[in-house]
């Protein structure tokens, strides 16, 4: 397939998400490139933003499988992977597989189940299958899980620890949305009413991820973005992981796809750097993806 | 940029391998210094590094401040007690012991800056001590070494030791062009750049100022270098070879001593004959006034003085290596009238001493002047006379003793015996000290003069001939005077390797090092203000000032800080592809319109911005940069995009 037949599909899958969660096209734009780079998203926002709304929407969108886990404190491994429970029928345990067997499952509000929990999820989310009673169950492809998180509040919450924050490709939030969209999801137009139509399904989204890899890298753009990492490391306590600097290629690389094209410019990483980066670099600075944008000159 | 701004650049807690590195250039510094230091200064300076070392593993064992300041104290007092005078010795005494100090009070960054540059400092101080090339060379290593700790401290990740050595090498190499053109161009003063105390120049050898049984033989055991001659033309036979030096006159006792200068005496007169020799000396600082001089100097150096017995005396104690040149003539008359106050000196002779010789004298005086000089020197050839350099210690009468007891002796027992013999025998003599022969070094074709060609002579005067040279020595080894001491000695007594015969290959490979020193000496360390300014006229052929070697410094530093930030520049700035440069071109298009593209501003955003200000061009700039992107960025490159671009930047005009 050639790259606009790629450009096309995608372009409809934006514009139906759009008719949903208006005004937002970047953060859609951002969180299609993440799942077409083949990485979870973390979205993290108030609450009552739409993060719900943006991760149900994609699901339906690109025809998936969704499941939803709502995160709590008493939330135990087995509520999300599933149980082995004795069948008298059959005399033998039988596995009983829980949400996390399905396409994309939102984790709502991650950060507020205990440790335990967490790990149980983002071990799913690295190995893309789950072993229990020493069965290995495969999880069902693609697999994504778009987590929430409430930033602020952090009264009986479990923050999650830098290791597995780097699991995530990519975080973004939503933020409010501007004058022109309020006054349109205040008449009722977009929003959870409406239910969009799938305009793919899992088999075209493997092409897409296939694609997106194939998208050339030029040694000129490789300079570049050793530049920006070698900066983080030499500026900042600690600086970007090879996986970061991997995830960024990725991320580059969907992003030039959407826009239309098979080679990635610096404006490629530019638009995908903060969410990349911001949630990996160990700062209290909300800005410091733009400074270090800011510093490091184009080769 | 708060948070870009708030990362510390240095490590500010050190670690064990920083401070062994410390610890172990340091190490090296103060070892190049040993001889130059008591030894309880270098054992308590290990002793103060080995319990820094313990206080690595355990932080307790480093000492509080009044321990400290109890320890400094204390050393204060060890130099003061062991050290007499505060000069160059006890003033590197207290560097090293304040510097192995410091480091029991080295624990965070800026102390250890501190210590590292008194480790520099403690090399620059191997030159107060000596300025040879070897010196140079000791300095290296060390100064490889802390510039080596340096760098490690300033890394951010590890490195092996040889990268960093290495380095450190390269760093210092890469300094070497300064360094040349400030030693070539930095303006000399005359003399010594600041002065050095005292003490430095106790330990300088060479003739002394009076003469005893004894003191030329001790002489003789030294080899090293006392000067250099460089002849104009051909050198002149050995037995020719009599450097002057101290004319002794008065004896007492047992020591023969030069008059003082305030003698009121009138110069000798003298008359030459034949050719004169030209030559120029090199003289080693001996902390003493003698100039050395071929027998008889007719033209001395401009800034020495003659005295009346034709001894050359610079104006100041000579504590530098000296350059002179000088012009002399082997036939010659000295002194011929002799006046009644010289005639009384030179037949002084202490009463009451010597009985033995002082008769043998009376029964020679009814001879005539050369007659009484055969029959002393046939005494001397004829007597079982012995020529040695470990003479038997003389008695209570010491020419007595030698001349009919021992008849042992070395030169200066031949030269004061046969003095003493000829003023009692009523003919006026003296003694004259020196140094005979030299070893002419074939590399380089100058002659070698060391401490063990020191020698003693007699000049006699006689009517009509005035001051003629005698040399009872040759009458009893003329070996010493036609070849050399190494000759004269041949097996018999210990002499310096220098001057024996044993080891030729050695000694020709010694030949060798010498000439390469002695080209230092002329070349590095004797380049003074005259050769600078001399050396720089010749090359540029003009008559320079001394303002002009500062212009001329200026340029060549700056010269040379030019090419250096050229060669940085080009490296900093990539070539550019084709592409690029007909970006460049573009760009310098829109430069008129203020339109200048930010240094992280890609080609499509800046093309995003630009047509915001030229609406009316938008499909030309945004062809520009797809068409320059897909050149930079894409896989499959064709010449046809190329040649778009190269149309498109072509036919783009902004206004």
């Amino acid at each position: 397939m050639q790259i606009s037949t790629h450009a096309s599909t995608t372009h409809a899958i934006v514009k139906a998400a759009s008719q949903v969660i208006l005004g937002k096209e970047q953060q859609i734009k951002l969180s299609l490139a993440c799942l077409l780079a083949g990485g979870h998203l973390l979205i993290e926002d108030l609450p009552g933003m739409g993060k719900t709304t943006l991760a149900h929407t994609l699901a339906q969108v690109l025809g998936l499988g969704f499941r939803r886990a709502q995160f709590t404190s008493d939330l135990l491994p087995a509520d999300i992977i599933g149980v082995s429970i004795y069948d008298r029928a059959i005399s033998a345990f039988q596995f009983h597989a829980g949400p996390i067997f399905t396409n994309v499952l939102l984790a709502d509000e991650i950060n507020r189940a205990t440790p335990k929990a967490q790990s149980a999820l983002l071990e799913a989310m690295e190995e893309q299958q789950i072993t229990v009673d020493g069965a290995t169950h495969p999880l069902p492809k693609p697999f994504f899980v778009i987590a929430t998180q409430n930033p602020k509040h952090h009264i009986g919450t479990f923050p999650l620890p830098e290791s597995q924050l780097d699991r995530f490709l990519m975080r973004i939030s939503l933020g409010y949305p501007d004058a022109e969209s309020e006054r349109a999801l205040l008449k009722n137009q977009g929003g959870r009413g409406t239910n969009p139509q799938a305009v793919c399904n899992a088999e075209t989204l493997q092409q897409l991820q296939q694609a997106a890899l194939s998208v050339h890298v030029s040694d000129q753009l490789l300079d570049y973005l050793q530049a920006l990492i070698q900066y983080t490391r030499m500026q900042l306590a600690t600086g970007l992981s090879p996986r970061a600097g991997l995830g960024l290629r990725q991320c580059a690389q969907a992003w030039a796809m959407l826009e239309g094209r098979d080679f990635v410019i610096p404006e490629d990483v530019q638009a995908v750097f903060a969410s990349v980066v911001g949630h990996r670099l160990q700062t209290q600075d909300s800005n410091i993806a733009k400074l270090i944008l800011d510093h490091v000159a184009i080769p | 940029m708060k948070s870009l701004a708030a990362k510390p650049t240095l490590t500010p807690v050190l670690t064990p391998t920083q401070l062994i590195w410390l610890m172990a250039s340091l190490g090296l510094a103060l070892a190049t210094h040993v001889l130059n230091l008591p030894i309880w200064v270098t054992i308590a300076s290990a002793f103060f590094g080995a319990w820094r070392f313990a206080a690595i593993k355990n932080p307790r064992l480093m000492p509080n401040r009044w321990l400290l300041v109890l320890l400094s104290v204390l050393m204060g007092l060890g130099l003061l007690l062991t050290t007499g005078q505060f000069g160059r010795d006890a003033s590197l005494s207290l560097l090293v012991l304040m510097t192995a100090l410091k480091l029991l009070e080295t624990k965070k960054l800026r102390d250890y800056m501190l210590t590292l540059m008194l480790g520099y400092f403690l090399v620059g101080n191997l030159f107060l001590f000596n300025q040879s090339m070897a010196t140079f060379g000791l300095s290296i290593p060390p100064l490889i070494l802390l510039t080596a700790t340096l760098i490690n401290i300033s890394l951010k990740t590890p490195q092996s030791f040889v990268f960093i050595a290495k380095l450190a090498a390269k760093l210092l190499l890469q300094s070497v062009p300064v360094m040349l053109i400030l030693f070539v161009l930095f303006p000399r003063i005359p003399g010594p750049l600041w002065g050095i105390p005292q003490d430095a120049f106790s330990g300088m050898t060479g003739l002394g100022d009076s003469l005893q049984f004894g003191n030329i033989s001790q002489l003789t055991q030294n080899s090293s270098i006392a000067f250099r001659v460089q002849f104009q033309g051909t050198t002149p036979a050995n037995k020719q070879l009599y450097w002057r030096g101290p004319v002794l006159w008065h004896q007492d006792g047992r020591q023969w001593l030069s008059p003082s200068q305030n003698i009121g005496l009138a110069p000798e007169t003298l008359t030459t004959q034949g050719a004169p020799i030209r030559y120029t000396i090199t003289l080693e600082p001996h902390n003493r006034l003698w100039l050395l001089m071929l027998d008889m100097p007719s033209i001395i150096p401009p800034e020495a003085k003659l005295s009346h017995d034709y001894s050359v005396l610079a104006s100041a104690p000579v504590r530098t290596r000296i350059r002179y040149s000088g012009e002399s003539f082997t036939t010659y008359k000295l002194g011929e009238t002799l006046n009644e106050r010289e005639r009384i000196l030179s037949l002084q002779i202490t009463e009451g001493e010597n009985p033995r010789t002082i008769q043998l004298g009376q029964s020679l005086q009814h001879l005539s002047p050369q007659e009484k000089i055969n029959a002393a020197l046939t005494m001397f050839r004829q007597q079982p006379f012995i020529y040695t350099l470990k003479p038997p210690i003389a008695g209570e009468n010491p020419v007595d003793d030698f001349l009919f007891n021992t008849k042992k002796g070395f030169c200066e027992h031949y030269a004061a015996s046969f003095v003493y013999l000829m003023r009692a025998a009523g003919l006026p003599a003296r003694i004259v000290t020196g140094y005979q022969g030299g070893e002419l070094n074939p590399n380089g074709n100058y002659l070698i003069v060391r401490q063990s060609d020191a020698h003693a002579w007699a000049e006699v005067w006689l009517q009509g001939e005035g001051w003629v040279r005698v040399d009872p020595t040759a009458a009893v080894s003329p070996e010493r005077v036609e070849q050399g001491i190494g000759d004269a000695l041949r097996d018999s007594d210990a002499l310096p390797l220098m001057s024996r015969h044993d080891f030729p290959l050695l000694k020709k490979a010694l030949l060798n090092w010498d000439s390469i020193n002695n080209g230092w000496n002329q070349w590095v360390l004797g380049y003074d203000d005259k050769k600078q300014l001399e050396f720089l006229s010749k090359l540029s052929g003009k008559n320079l000032k001394e303002s002009d070697l500062v212009f001329w410094m200026m340029g060549a530093i700056v010269l040379v800080m030019l090419a250096t930030s050229y060669f940085l520049f080009k490296q900093s700035k990539p070539k550019l592809n084709a592409a690029q440069q007909l970006y460049t071109q573009y760009l310098r298009k829109l430069k008129p319109l203020n339109l200048v593209p930010n240094s992280n501003e890609g080609a499509h955003d800046f093309a995003l911005r630009v047509t915001a200000q030229l609406p009316q061009q938008e499909h030309a700039i945004m062809a520009i940069a797809e068409h320059f992107n897909a050149l930079q960025y894409s896989q499959n490159t064709n010449n046809g995009a190329l040649e778009a671009l190269t149309k498109l930047i072509k036919n783009f005009n902004p206004k």
